[in-house]
């Protein structure tokens, strides 16, 4: 009686049956035959070869084997295309017939059948749908248009289907629009620039009526759309979020979701003093919370969506604490996500039961839940300051449990909180020093000798307790070593009298037995700092720490902002932007907040304004990983070293760099004020002195090796603003790239005859974002005929618009006399960042994946270089050569470039020894950067 | 938009494959299956799954996921709410979701999951629209089906679906004309070792089972409607009518459906009716460790407390238990080292508690975790939030029909820690 007895029959002459009682007589047995051919195409049996007999079946009336046969087509005709033309003419006929199901049906079905020669046959019973009397029909035909421009865009296109979808949003059926919108959605998403979605005010109008009659479904696609949508003022913004908080109450989840990100979105553009925002910020927590009590997997997604309003509206939910406490059969997924968000909420409020919950946490079963929570309690002492004892206290009596693991993510969290609130607990080193030998995890492990070095004055036999840990050096991870030989010399520092063998020990090991180069940099800065000049040793090694910040894995604000538009999406899942992971995210549409209309608080200037992040607000944030003081200081116990090349050759440029710069002038400065000589550098140099010279020239070497390569091509300066235009300022300049650093070198040159003073200057909005990353510094007045040069950095998180041409950028400069405007080209080098080398595999994948019509190809003449130097000088440009290929005498390099947007740019370049035309062919998913990028090519090559 | 579905059983077959658009092929799962390697539990497999050209989204029911394949940005929250919907749909059809159960079905699984979805997009998803289209496998029909060779698709269009009240189709008769509402509160709480509750809330809903002829407009008034800040309704609800009067309007769908579900979180408004006493010891260095629990009526309003069950599990070190019940029964495994007790009601004058010894492995320190206890109870005639309907009046059609509404209060996620 049941449909498993299709599942039975797997005897070898099964399809030889199966096609007897398909072309039988009999009605009944055609259907059952069709319905085990279904059965097995269900479970992945190859039955394509009985394609004309099936489709034999199709004319009939029986509405059931007609769908069951549709069914059939669907799957195979791609791989029997010729076969597949067969049943257009059915289809055709069923487009006319009375019924409004059949005609619905057929539409459909064509839609599905993803083959070129069929779908010219498809356009005109298409079009005949699209005006179809009957709203089914419609609605079936809107979707349908998506299909068919799926499998051919340009068809689509040339029909004149687009508009008539366009027609279909001002439909009477709410249905039919719902369908048109999403039907519309998801052409646009391959088309990043057309302006399919044009929204206005009437059709905003439509959309929001329909929304209140269609199906949940529609819902989401009229909320999604309407996301994207500027209201013109705040006037309108409110209006639209009156009309959508009633969704905030709908049973599907999804539809609460979308609903939240448009008034998170169009809030934006509200006044804080408007009843009207307090109103909708108390009515936005209760649907949140309610998706707290849904299944884990909609809870999931919700907690990560949460974990953005947060960050963006602490206020929202900060009374909601206890919603995010954890059940203990929750899904693992589950906890981690509620417990990130209960330290965000944490405040001084709340701290007492936040803390009883982790504590209680920390005695839960699965590890990486407990160290999530231990860590958490540490967090939350550097978060909420008056509850710090009360945290170091609970961290201490987990170290009492002995619970391994429990006590090595104990001491990592102490010594952050170590270095928040300096001497203020360090009394309880004592008790972490029990523990020492229970430590096996590398980070725990350097976190430990990171203490002991820092308070090696407080401990009685630091010394012995480093020098057990020296023995089994070389088997300690980097990030240990490194740690132990900063420990050591800090040791040395404040101890020297009895530990100059320790230090030797350690700045041997590190310089002559190690093969790692951060460690052996490392040690060399060391060895000449401590040979050369103690004290400033001392300064440089146990200077004062920059503050730690409170929330150490906060999303950057722009980021945020950007995110926070993408609510509900796999983006706010993954909290990065889909440009970053979206296979075929060919869009390079940032989408970025509404601008707060005037209100009282938004005074700072319209470039810094969106997102209304308070910049001032995080003053002591911790230097990205890769930072020379960082590095020096000796804080990079955050995410271990893992050195690809690429990592590795920026820090040794980095090391060098500042050996260049800071370390000379502290030994200069060691010729005047010569060290009230100490007993220790007395002996010290005379006992160093030959491993010194070796190191230093070996360090000579290293600079003369990378010097080359320190940086990207930089283009002379060039007058971008002539005195007689700017009543007698004159500024030259160009763009350099640097270690990651992009600045403006500039030249100002007063040629009028008065001084010039209170310079500033400001970027208006670009392509990439440029934006100054600190005032202009003009230090004393420029006076008459005065040149000055300056340099300023510059990043990439201001605000993006897109720019003719794209590396357009208009700069504003003002000084006492007046402003002036001049705008200029940055050649697209400088954004081409040092991580842009891309894996292989993945570069094979993407290049394929790209398609063709974004491929442009270019020729670079007159430029005789070989294939070596060509790929030497391009690297200096962060251009990499990720594989080489000769074929027939020509070398082909395949090289990779990432711009500070996360855009890739793929490209081939195709040398012929002795011809000095080079062919440059580019693969992009924007293709309009090409054209920047072969110039720059074009520059670096020649250069 | 949704691209394929997959159903997988618990032991990794791919059972039932079903496409929208271009076929994928099933290697994709390869990337589930490696993430369900590492979850140690089928409920910890996270449900948003990144392949380098696909994302997987999946739901785990009935033992068996329900794994979506998406290739473009796609809301996370559609997709796997539009796989509960499956998972509920088949339930409907088929009265239980396993994976006989569909292979058993295959052929209507296949019709509905086409239904359903129109490359990509959701087509029909209210099951009584869905039922009009295909009708669900009885075995009189398919005995009635086999000798006339009449078919088990329907070849009308579906009237609900495109009308104002898509959830509700027309000419519906009945003889006798009846409306039942349920109303479910279930508590999820969490009790700390003292006896204070840590978190307290209630999630209810409104369940309702009307049959009645025509189209009626409902409407529903609450004694207590500012209980009810937080909501979510069914689309039939008339929300204007809700902000404006507090009274539920609307024309349900034909059958059963669930017309709200409520959230009371505020902890003063959360009665907490049970409470347990524990003393469970473990001593360092002995082999042997005491266990007693008591559970007693708190704030109940007067009402008995039945299907008592409570379980916990206990830590790896405890070998066996010997335990001796006031009443009910219980089983300990000492494999998994799950204690359940079966209690039943609880009578007040005479508290169930369960007492013995626990033996320990020899040798072994004190366990660091202490053993969580949960819950279950239900309690009759009684919604715990204090939620009380007032009346239902029906407009729109002639006769009268028969009303009805019931309470029950149930524990949710209810655990004490010790």
């Amino acid at each position: 009686m049941t449909d498993s007895k299709y599942f039975t029959t797997t005897k070898k002459g099964e399809i030889f049956e199966l096609k007897a009682e398909l072309n039988s007589d009999k009605k009944e047995k055609k259907k059952e035959a069709v319905k085990k051919v279904i059965a097995s195409m269900t479970v992945g049996k190859d039955v394509s070869a009985l394609f004309p007999d099936v489709v034999n079946c199709m004319q009939t009336d029986n509405l059931e084997l007609k769908k069951l046969v549709y069914l059939y087509l669907m799957n195979y005709a791609k791989s029997q295309p010729d076969m597949a033309i067969m049943a257009v003419n059915t289809f055709v006929k069923d487009c006319e017939d009375p019924n409004p199901l059949i005609r619905a049906l057929a539409v459909r079905t064509m839609g599905c059948i993803r083959v070129d020669k069929i779908t010219e046959y498809l356009c005109e019973p298409l079009r005949k749908c699209l005006k179809d009397e009957d709203p089914y029909v419609r609605k079936t035909a809107a979707v349908c248009v998506a299909k068919l421009h799926d499998i051919n865009a340009q068809l689509v296109e040339d029909q004149g289907f687009l508009d008539t979808l366009k027609d279909l949003i001002s439909d009477s059926n709410p249905m039919v629009v719902a369908n048109a919108v999403a039907a519309l959605s998801e052409i646009a998403e391959s088309h990043p620039s057309s302006n399919l979605l044009d929204l206005n005010p009437q059709s905003i109008n439509k959309l929001l009526t329909a929304l209140n009659e269609c199906t949940e479904w529609g819902q989401i696609f009229i909320l999604d759309c309407l996301a994207n949508y500027m209201p013109k003022d705040d006037r309108e913004a409110q209006s639209i979020c009156e009309r959508v908080t009633p969704r905030l109450s709908h049973a599907n989840s999804a539809v609460v979701l979308s609903a939240v990100k448009v008034l998170m979105k169009f809030m934006e553009m509200l006044s804080k003093d408007l009843d009207y925002y307090g109103t909708l910020l108390k009515k936005l927590a209760p649907p949140l919370v309610t998706l707290l009590s849904a299944e884990p997997e909609l809870q999931y997604v919700a907690l990560r969506n949460i974990n953005l309003i947060v960050q963006k509206r602490p206020e929202i939910l900060k009374h909601e604490m206890k919603v995010f406490f954890v059940k203990y059969n929750d899904p693992i997924y589950v906890k981690l996500e509620k417990l990130d968000i209960m330290i965000r909420l944490a405040s001084q409020a709340n701290i007492a039961q936040v803390l009883a919950e982790l504590k209680e946490y920390a005695t839960e079963v699965d590890v990486d839940f407990v160290r999530k929570a231990v860590r958490a309690i540490g967090r939350c002492a550097i978060k909420v300051e008056q509850s710090a004892e009360r945290c170091v206290s609970t961290l201490l009596d987990l170290i009492q449990t002995k619970v391994n693991y429990v006590v090595q993510e104990a001491i990592v969290v102490i010594k952050d909180i170590f270095r928040k609130y300096p001497n203020k607990y360090e009394s309880v080193i004592a008790t972490l020093c029990e523990n020492l030998d229970s430590l096996d995890e590398p980070e725990a492990r350097a976190a430990m000798i990171w203490i002991v070095g820092e308070y090696a004055e407080r401990i009685d036999n630091a010394d012995e307790l480093l020098e057990s840990f020296l023995e089994g050096f070389h088997d300690e991870s980097t990030q240990v070593q490194l740690q132990l030989l900063t420990a050591i010399v800090k040791l040395f520092l404040k101890k020297p009298t009895e530990t100059q063998e320790l230090v030797q020990q350690v700045l041997s090991l590190a310089t002559q037995d190690s093969d790692n180069p951060d460690l052996r940099d490392r040690g060399y800065i060391y060895w000449r700092l401590l040979s050369t000049d103690p004290v400033a040793a001392k300064e440089v090694v146990l200077a004062e720490k920059p503050l730690i910040s409170e929330e150490t894995d906060l999303i950057e604000p722009t980021l945020l902002d950007e995110l926070i538009c993408y609510i509900g999406t796999l983006a706010s899942v993954y909290h990065k932007p889909p440009s970053a992971f979206v296979e075929g995210g060919r869009g390079v549409v940032h989408k970025s907040l509404p601008p707060r209309t005037a209100s009282s608080e938004s005074t700072e200037s319209p470039e810094t304004a969106p997102a209304g992040a308070p910049s001032g607000d995080q003053p002591d944030v911790i230097p990205a990983q890769g930072d020379l003081l960082g590095d020096l200081l000796n804080l990079d116990l955050g995410p271990p070293v893992s050195a690809p090349p690429l990592a590795a050759s920026s820090v040794q440029m980095g090391a060098v760099d500042l050996l260049g710069g800071g370390l000379d002038s502290l030994i200069g400065d060691s010729n005047f004020g010569a060290p009230p000589a100490a007993v220790t550098t007395a002996a010290a140099p005379a006992r160093l002195g030959a491993p010194v010279s070796s190191g230093l020239s070996d360090l000579f070497d290293l600079t003369s090796g990378v010097g080359t390569l320190s940086g990207s091509y930089v283009a002379p300066k060039t007058v971008w603003l002539p005195a007689i235009k700017a009543k007698g300022l004159e500024i030259s300049g160009t763009f350099t790239r640097q270690v990651g650093s992009i600045s403006m070198d500039l030249q100002l040159t007063n040629k009028a005859l008065q001084v010039m003073t209170d310079f500033a200057i400001q970027f208006n909005r670009n392509s990439f974002g440029l934006a100054p990353a600190a005032p202009l510094q003009v230090h004393a007045p420029l006076s008459p005929n005065q040149t000055v040069e300056l340099s300023l950095p510059l990043n990439t998180v201001g605000s993006v618009m897109k720019m003719e041409p794209l590396n357009n950028l208009q700069v504003a400069v003002k000084n006492n006399i007046d402003v002036f405007y001049f705008s200029t080209l940055y050649p697209l080098h400088v954004l081409f960042v040092e991580d842009g080398k891309m894996d292989r595999q993945m570069f094979l994948a993407t290049w394929k994946d790209i398609p063709n019509e974004n491929e442009a190809q270019f020729q670079i003449r007159d430029c005789p270089l070989n294939t070596e130097a060509a790929s030497n000088k391009l690297q200096s440009s962060n251009i990499f050569t990720v594989a080489k290929r000769s074929v027939e005498g020509q070398d082909m390099l395949y090289q990779s470039l990432k711009l500070t947007n996360g855009i890739w740019v793929l490209a081939e370049l195709r040398i012929q020894p002795g011809n000095p035309s080079l062919t440059l062919s580019l693969k992009c998913r924007a293709p309009e950067v090409s054209q920047h990028v072969y110039q720059a090519y074009e520059t670096i090559l020649k250069n | 938009m949704i691209h394929s579905l997959f159903l997988i059983n618990s032991s990794g077959d791919i059972f039932l494959e079903k496409h929208w658009k271009s076929v994928v092929s099933r290697s994709v799962c390869d990337y589930f299956f490696e993430a369900q390697e590492r979850a140690t539990e089928a409920e910890n497999v996270p449900p948003v799954i990144p392949t380098p050209h696909h994302y997987l989204l999946s739901v785990y029911r009935h033992k068996i996921f329900f794994v979506a394949v998406i290739q473009t940005e796609v809301p996370p929250l559609f997709v796997i709410e539009f796989l509960h919907r499956v998972v509920d749909t088949f339930q409907d059809y088929f009265g239980v979701c396993s994976e006989p159960v569909i292979k058993d079905n295959v052929v209507v699984v296949y019709e509905v999951l086409e239904e359903m979805l129109d490359n990509g997009f959701p087509l029909a998803t209210e099951s009584n629209i869905l039922k009009e289209l295909i009708k669900p496998p009885t075995i009189l029909r398919t005995v009635v089906n086999t000798i006339t060779g009449s078919t088990n698709v329907g070849d009308q269009l579906p009237t609900g679906q495109l009308s104002v009240v898509p959830w509700r189709r027309t000419g519906v008769k009945y003889t006798n004309n009846e409306a039942y509402f349920d109303v479910v509160e279930e508590i999820d709480a969490i009790i700390d070792k003292s006896g204070s509750t840590v978190t307290a809330e209630i999630q209810g809903v409104i369940d309702a089972c009307v049959k009645l002829t025509g189209m009626p407009d409902l409407t529903l008034s609450f004694m207590n409607p500012r209980l009810l800040d937080d909501v979510s309704f069914h689309p039939c609800v008339r929300f204007k009518r809700w902000e404006s009067e507090r009274i539920l309007s609307f024309i349900p769908p034909d059958g059963s459906f669930r017309l709200l579900s409520y959230h009371v979180s505020a902890q003063n408004l959360v009665a907490i009716p049970v409470y347990v006493k524990h003393s469970i010891s473990f001593r360092d260095s002995s082999s042997l460790g005491r266990f007693e629990i008591t559970v007693g009526p708190k704030q109940t309003m007067g009402k008995t407390i039945e299907g008592v069950i409570v379980t916990s599990q206990m830590p790896k070190g405890v070998l066996n238990m010997s335990l001796t019940p006031s009443q009910g029964t219980h089983t300990f495994d000492p494999v998994t080292k799950m204690l359940s007790w079966d209690v039943g009601k609880i009578n007040p004058q005479k508290l169930p508690s369960l007492k013995g010894t626990m033996s320990l492995q020899v040798g072994a320190s004190k366990p660091d975790e202490n053993p969580t206890i949960n819950l279950q109870f239900k309690i009759q005639q009684l919604a715990i939030s204090g939620l009380k309907v007032n009346r239902l009046d029906m407009y729109g059609e002639k006769y009268k029909p028969f009303k009805g509404i019931k309470y029950m209060t149930k524990a949710g996620k209810f655990q004490v820690r010790t």
